[in-house]
């Protein structure tokens, strides 16, 4: 951007008045965010019996590894997970080429009946498997697909919303760059894949995050289209199959923190990618 | 940027450009062009218009679950729907939901994005801290909170001193499940404010402060107009969400309707009426008028936008 912006912060400035306020209101508000995990974390090191004491406690009275260890002993949380991860990664895998490849052709190709798809596409960012469950659902059916890795996956996979952010985005892309690749010789794809995607790499990687995101933490699709418990992902087993036994709380936190941790992992080491993707994308400079 | 010398360095290629986009147009353009869009709209047409318009068809036939033959009936379902009170006290839940968490939540990212902002140190920390909750599935979340509200051995009453009987009290329990969604969620809308703050140039705040301007006539003649368009997104967003919450509401109730049925949202609903009564043909009826109602918020935001557009903005 502009010099002005990059003047460079000294990084030791003194703390100012307004800093330290700033400082400790933020700690505060923190730590009002982070209780609730603190208090999960807690309670899946007590035992089943201390974690339903009263009046409660914050720390456990006895740490035990109990909770965690009856998880990957008695549960499926382990086939959760990978199920959960296979899902996950096959739906933003097909998310990130067929939305690109899209938001590409809308943006920079003309096609007959363009505008018609383009409007009937923007249409179908009203609808969401929350509003067409019960009829998806039947069209599943028929397919053949309840029960299936397909079944949770390919329904997940046409998000109107990352088509219309890519659009936009391919649609900043200056016309100069490909038409001088046009003149040189080179096709569509090869435009495509050399000069486009490389240069979107930024845009790609928020909208793969956000997909990764939404399909690991997705419960509704795959409530509805799974019944069998060797296939629910992490969301759906916790809630349907760990609460069905009546709730041991301890072990549900140490699941719930299971369930959490890869995004977690995920946000720690990208989050300076995720905040830039979602500024580049104009998801909020819109 | 650097428009200007792109702009002249840009300038003599123009000749060919032209010819360039020609050869386009009319060669490559149509097959290739149809072939980028070609496996999204596949997909598109196989789980979301093809539902939708067997959603459509189902609304006027009284099928059930195991794909019997369905009678076509007309306009019954839709009749019966409009007579339903539990169809109309499920959709209050979800517009009262939404009216609760739209502002707060629209409120509080604000606030939070502009302190994460400002703060010169740690401010991955703090980013970390406000949006670690979103990164939890939905379902975990709400276990949380339903541990937490839990009316003997919960943290809430423990640390504010209270007794009181969240979950299974009628006039609290839609509140637990707004708290939980602000904790939860505020993450993401603090997200895209933090990214739009960045985003203001610089040189605004330099040329105000040079002006004399305080940081109170700043915030209130730079940031938050700069702020507007992203409002609106986060507004919207947060509208079409919140009308559709199922997910938190279940799981905090065991997947009941919670106590004397206050927390039974419009979603649960219709899931209920198909997966639970069998009742597809009357399920695709109130999703169809959910949707409708859904695609009226949208076109009335789009229409909203248009003509603040066209009002000289």
């Amino acid at each position: 951007m502009t010099t002005a912006a990059q003047v460079r912060k000294d990084p030791r400035r003194p703390w100012t008045p307004s800093q330290i306020v700033l400082t400790l209101l933020a700690t505060a508000v923190s730590a009002v965010f982070l209780a609730p995990l603190l208090w999960a974390l807690f309670t899946s090191l007590k035992s089943e019996t201390e974690a339903v004491e009263v009046p409660t406690h914050w720390l456990p009275e006895d740490w035990t590894g109990q909770a965690w260890k009856a998880l990957f002993e008695t549960g499926n949380i382990t086939n959760w997970f990978v199920n959960s991860l296979v899902v996950s990664v096959c739906v933003t895998t097909i998310v990130l080429v067929v939305s690109a490849l899209a938001g590409y052709g809308f943006a920079r190709t003309e096609f007959r009946g363009k505008a018609l798809l383009m409007g009937v596409v923007m249409a179908g960012l009203m609808v969401s498997p929350a509003v067409l469950g019960v009829p998806l659902f039947t069209t599943v059916q028929q397919m053949g697909m309840v029960d299936t890795y397909w079944g949770m996956i390919l329904p997940q996979c046409a998000p109107a919303a990352m088509v219309l952010i890519l659009y936009k985005f391919f649609q900043g892309v200056p016309r100069e760059l490909e038409e001088a690749a046009f003149i040189d010789g080179a096709g569509r794809w090869r435009v495509f894949f050399t000069i486009i995607v490389p240069l979107s790499r930024p845009s790609l990687a928020a909208v793969g995050i956000f997909t990764f995101i939404s399909s690991w933490n997705n419960f509704l699709w795959p409530y509805m289209v799974t019944n069998n418990p060797d296939l629910m992902t992490m969301p759906n087993g916790i809630a349907t199959v760990m609460n069905s036994y009546g709730i041991q709380w301890a072990q549900l936190m140490a699941g719930g923190l299971m369930a959490g941790l890869p995004l977690i992992v995920v946000f720690v080491f990208f989050q300076r990618q995720i905040v830039a993707g979602v500024a580049h994308t104009g998801l909020a400079g819109q | 940027m650097t428009t200007a010398s792109a702009e002249t360095v840009v300038r003599p290629a123009r000749a060919r450009t032209a010819a360039a986009t020609a050869t386009v147009r009319r060669g490559q353009g149509f097959q290739h062009g149809g072939w980028f869009v070609a496996p999204f709209l596949l997909l598109f047409a196989l789980f979301v218009i093809w539902p939708l318009l067997r959603g459509l068809w189902l609304s006027f036939t009284d099928a059930n679950i195991s794909g019997d033959a369905a009678h076509f009936v007309g306009l019954d379902n839709y009749r019966e729907a409009l007579d339903d009170p539990l169809m109309w006290e499920a959709l209050g839940h979800s517009a009262w939901f939404t009216l609760l968490v739209v502002p707060c939540i629209t409120v509080l990212a604000l606030l939070l994005a502009m302190l994460a902002h400002h703060i010169e140190r740690g401010k991955w920390l703090w980013r970390l801290c406000f949006f670690l909750p979103f990164l939890l599935p939905s379902t975990v979340a709400a276990n949380l909170w339903q541990w937490l509200f839990n009316p003997g051995t919960g943290m809430v009453n423990h640390v504010l001193g209270l007794e009181t009987a969240w979950l299974t009290d009628k006039s609290y329990a839609m509140l637990a499940v707004v708290v939980c969604t602000l904790w939860w969620t505020v993450g993401f809308s603090f997200l895209l404010y933090l990214a739009a703050l960045q985003g203001i140039p610089a040189h605004l705040y330099e040329a105000a402060k040079l002006d004399g301007a305080g940081a109170w006539h700043r915030m209130l003649h730079i940031t938050l107009p700069m702020l507007r368009s992203i409002t609106g997104l986060v507004v919207a967003l947060q509208i079409l969400a919140s009308l559709q919450v199922f997910d938190q509401a279940v799981v905090m109730q065991d997947f009941g309707p919670g106590p004397e049925e206050s927390t039974r949202t419009f979603v649960q609903y219709t899931l209920e009426q198909g997966f639970t009564s069998y009742r597809v043909g009357y399920a695709s009826a109130i999703s169809i008028i959910f949707f409708v109602l859904i695609a009226a918020v949208a076109l009335a935001r789009m229409w909203l936008l248009r003509n603040r557009e066209e009002g000289g903005r």
